[in-house]
């Protein structure tokens, strides 16, 4: 660990000082480390201007997780800022400045919680060794607080000490002492997000506002089935309408692969310019296009299923993981449970559909996105323009919400090229809500035929699953992968994973919670199936599952860590997942309340693992004889580690959460026939509303020693279940597909 | 077809097809983008403003049914962003991702205007039709129950300050 950290401080334009976080070339060459508590190599800078404003950059794009408060919220906490008076501004996209400028996978806490902090503390050292210069004193007796330095008496704003700081070294960054907790002022307490007093006056700020002088505006029409293109379109008929400026066909290499890959890019299609959107919106509605739909326009979600039925009476095509013997178990077992769980495609759907604002100059690119890749984004519309990356300038913009559907820079790159091909003009490319709706990467739906066996106390001692996803040659497509140390592999002796997929035709891709989204709802159905036929109390079985920990090890040599985009989550801690489960049950007063509640009233648990948090649910759901659903409560125990950053924006993020999966649990389908996706926009692919959203979510923290992760996603996985088991022990019928809305159910 | 829009209480002509939803007007001529669009068939309300002091969605209005009715949108609502709900909505830390915010507080907003008092039943039945993709529901519930404080409190003060002039 000798890789050395050093704080710039240089004199700006405008006489602010700014500091980066930089670390030496050597470190760089090392390599960046991707595991979840290593800081990879950010840069981040603070500037205080000689009226002492100081200014926080955030490096990281926003898309509604709170991130740009939170990365804000450490450095100004060590720095000793003025939370009031704070500045934030988003940084541009710039990899020799910063790292990790990306939004996925809850890593933004772990990641950044150490060398944030690093630099806001690094900052606060200077101004105390520049004001203890100038009065000529111990810098240990200096304090600082609200952007001021102090000493016996005297005081300096931080504004009037910038041009000093400018001329000290800067410290080692790991030299420099990090507060203790009990002396945050700012990390801890709940912080509004400092951009809603922008959002409440509606000022511009999100990728659909952008406007740049001479801009026009682009719709994309895309083949209905991927990959097709186009034979041929009325272009001269479309031109001529008015506030038209231009329509052209965009080409492009059509993907082969009985897979597509993570990201295939730009698709064909035509682009209509026109003076305002809506201009551009209503030609397209006369576009009459003759399309090569391609050789995927056989595909259907009705044979999907009936293939993945066949597929489950047919021997896997291979095995992810074998512990023992669970085959030999099960047949000898006192008894044995079967499930056939299913789940179905769903799209991302943020309220602001994709969109970006391109304009190619002089060979050049700048570029304005709300990506969650945006980095990736530009390595990737660079290799389409046949340009170096460094001729992108590229903006980070406010997202109207991610969920994972921008991890993808599909209407980035298009948008790139129909400037390029417009001759190079601005262009701000807008999807309409069906575009979005039907050319997303969906959450790959799934098929889990699993056999679970109970000794004659009633003990799981054997788990057989045959997983039927998506994908070829032994590989899972985009996100349809499950990994070799799934829950519950190493807490039962003899556990097999097996898998079968067949081909796909449409994009798929990670939804908020990728994998675990699906997977708990399986797998903490199975487990409660299990629990009421041992006869055991749904949390007490869970308890002794979990008891049963045999350790993390290595997966066996031969085991297949599955494919593309798997998720499976290594290392969870057994004594953290019991005590969020213990948790749980102790704030919803499970053991007296569960026992105690009307006819038609009843109590569900579940719990799950995912992105380093540790989350168990538990939800009390009222269901009349309509199949009416009342959601009345529900309870969340958290372990996200030693500290909750802010309050405010975790709680919130936690009951988005719940609501997401609620919305996931009752409507969420995307089905296909002829190779089209048949949902267009929210009346088909439904959200839950405010009036169907539960009355009370109660969140408790525990707070543990380890460090502090994040919990965007897997706050979700586990209220899906909650609410399944719960319907079960309220009505007696067990939930093994979703949507609810398909058997039947509705909200109350 | 040349149109004459009262917006915010400003006066604009502007030149566009007769069937140009209001949304459009707004967002691409008129450069007010606070209105959001997020499905285009009234699915979402995301982009409510007031006709007239009654919510509309702008995706599904065509410039040439509002006539001479005041349009307000959500950069009108108050000169200085001090209206109850936008400052409620500050103090209750509502948004998430913020992009259904202006629809939700200008439905909140006619739902006030009609009763001060909302119960938990009037905010489900005037919100129903506004959806929050981040799901933060529970807020808007909380802070439609604290913009009515502030509002009532804020005309009390103007009560009393009305009796310390006479």
């Amino acid at each position: 660990m000798d890789r050395r950290s050093f704080l710039k401080a240089s004199v700006v334009a405008g006489g602010g000082v700014m500091f980066g976080l930089y670390l030496e070339p050597e470190a760089k060459a090392q390599g960046r480390g991707r595991g979840p508590q290593i800081p990879p190599d950010p840069h981040n800078y603070i500037m205080v201007a000689p009226d002492n404003t100081v200014t926080i950059v955030a490096k990281n794009p926003e898309v509604g997780q709170g991130v740009k408060n939170m990365l804000t919220m450490m450095i100004a906490d060590e720095f000793d800022a003025d939370w009031k008076t704070l500045k934030i501004v988003q940084a541009d996209i710039d990899p020799a400045k910063y790292a990790g400028q990306s939004a996925g996978g809850s890593t933004a806490t772990p990641t950044n919680w150490v060398p944030m902090r690093q630099v806001g503390a690094a900052g606060r050292f200077m101004f105390i060794q520049a004001a203890a210069q100038t009065w000529g004193v111990s810098p240990a007796d200096c304090t600082t607080a609200s952007a001021h330095v102090s000493c016996q008496g005297k005081t300096l704003s931080y504004g009037e000490l910038a041009s000093k700081v400018a001329a000290l070294p800067a410290p080692n960054l790991a030299d420099v002492k990090l507060k203790d907790p009990k002396d945050y002022k700012i990390i801890g307490k709940p912080q509004v997000g400092l951009d809603v007093k922008n959002i409440v006056v509606g000022k511009p700020m999100f990728a659909i506002d952008v406007k740049v002088p001479g801009m026009v505006y682009a719709v994309f029409e895309k083949c209905p089935v991927f990959g097709g293109t186009v034979v041929s379109a009325n272009l001269d008929e479309i031109k001529k309408l008015p506030g038209i400026k231009d329509a052209f066909i965009v080409k492009q290499p059509v993907i082969t692969a009985p897979v597509l890959p993570g990201d295939p890019g730009v698709e064909n299609g035509i682009a209509i310019l026109g003076q305002t959107w809506w201009h551009a919106q209503s030609a397209r509605k006369k576009l009459v296009v003759k399309w090569d739909e391609g050789p995927r326009a056989n595909q259907s979600s009705v044979a999907f299923a009936a293939n993945a039925e066949k597929m489950s009476k047919e021997e896997p095509q291979w095995t992810i993981r074998k512990d023992g013997d669970a085959e030999a178990t099960l047949a000898s077992a006192s008894k044995v449970v079967e499930g056939h769980y299913s789940y179905p495609f769903i799209s991302h759907a943020p309220l602001e559909p994709q969109g970006a604002t391109a304009h190619w100059q002089n060979g050049k690119l700048e570029l304005w996105t709300n990506s969650q890749q945006p980095g990736r984004g530009r390595q990737m519309t660079a290799a389409l323009l046949g340009i170096p990356e460094s001729d992108i300038t590229q903006h980070m913009v406010r997202g109207g919400g991610g969920f994972g559907r921008r991890l993808t820079n599909d209407y980035m790159m298009e948008a790139a090229w129909i400037s390029k091909q417009a001759g190079g003009i601005p262009v701000k490319l807008l999807w309409s809500r069906e575009d979005d709706m039907t050319h997303d990467y969906y959450r790959p739906g799934g098929f889990q035929y699993i056999k679970g066996g109970l000794d004659a106390s009633g003990k799981l001692v054997a788990w057989r699953n045959h997983f039927v996803s998506y994908g070829a040659d032994k590989n899972f497509a985009s996100s349809a992968a499950m990994g070799p140390t799934e829950f519950p592999q190493r807490f039962i002796p003899n556990y097999s994973l097996h898998a079968s997929v067949q081909p796909i035709g449409i994009k798929t891709g990670a939804l908020r919670a990728p994998s675990s989204n699906a997977f708990a709802f399986v797998i903490q159905s199975f487990i409660d199936e299990l629990a009421h036929a041992a006869g055991k109390d749904p949390v007490a079985f869970r308890l002794e599952l979990l008891n049963a920990d045999a350790g993390a090890a290595a997966p066996p040599a031969g085991a297949q860590a599955g494919g593309r985009g798997g998720f499976a989550p290594p290392g969870m801690n057994a004594d953290r997942m019991k005590g969020v489960v213990q948790l749980a049950a102790q704030i919803s007063d499970w053991d007296k309340r569960s026992k105690s509640l009307p006819k038609g009233t009843a109590m569900g648990i579940a719990f799950h693992f995912s992105h380093s948090g540790y989350f168990a649910e538990v939800a009390e759901v009222r269901v009349d004889a309509a199949k009416k659903v009342k959601i009345n409560k529900i309870w969340v125990a958290a372990d996200v580690g030693s500290q909750i950053i802010n309050p405010s924006g975790a709680d919130n993020i936690c009951e988005g959460a719940m609501i997401d999966g609620l919305s996931e649990l009752m409507f969420q389908e995307i089905t296909v026939e002829g190779g089209q996706v048949q949902q267009t926009n929210y009346d088909k692919h439904g959200m839950l509303r405010i009036a169907q959203a539960p009355p009370e979510i109660e969140i408790h923290y525990a707070k543990t020693t380890f460090p502090p992760t994040g919990l965007g996603e897997p706050a979700l996985p586990p209220v899906l279940p909650a609410v399944t088991n719960a319907i079960f022990s309220a009505t007696g019928v067990r939930i093994r597909q979703i949507p609810l809305k398909n058997s039947g159910f509705s909200w109350a | 077809m040349a149109y004459k829009l009262n917006v915010n209480g400003h006066t604009s002509t502007v030149d566009v097809p007769a069937d140009m939803p209001l949304l459009w007007v707004l967002r691409d001529v008129l450069d007010l983008s606070g209105t959001k669009y997020g499905c285009g068939i009234g699915q979402c309300k995301a982009c409510t403003v007031h006709l007239a002091g009654k919510p509309v969605q702008a995706c599904l209005t065509p410039v040439s049914a509002v006539r001479d009715q005041a349009i307000t949108t959500i950069e009108g609502l108050s000169p200085d962003g001090t209206h109850p709900l936008q400052v409620a909505w500050q103090e209750i830390d509502v948004p998430q991702c913020g992009y259904c915010q202006a629809g939700q507080i200008m439905s909140a907003a006619a739902l006030l205007a009609k009763t001060p008092k909302p119960t938990d039943k009037d905010i489900d039945a005037a919100m129903n039709g506004n959806l929050c993709r981040c799901g933060t529901y529970l807020r808007i519930r909380a802070a439609i129950h604290k913009a009515a404080e502030l509002g009532a409190s804020a005309s009390a003060k103007t009560v009393q300050v009305a009796h310390k002039e006479e």
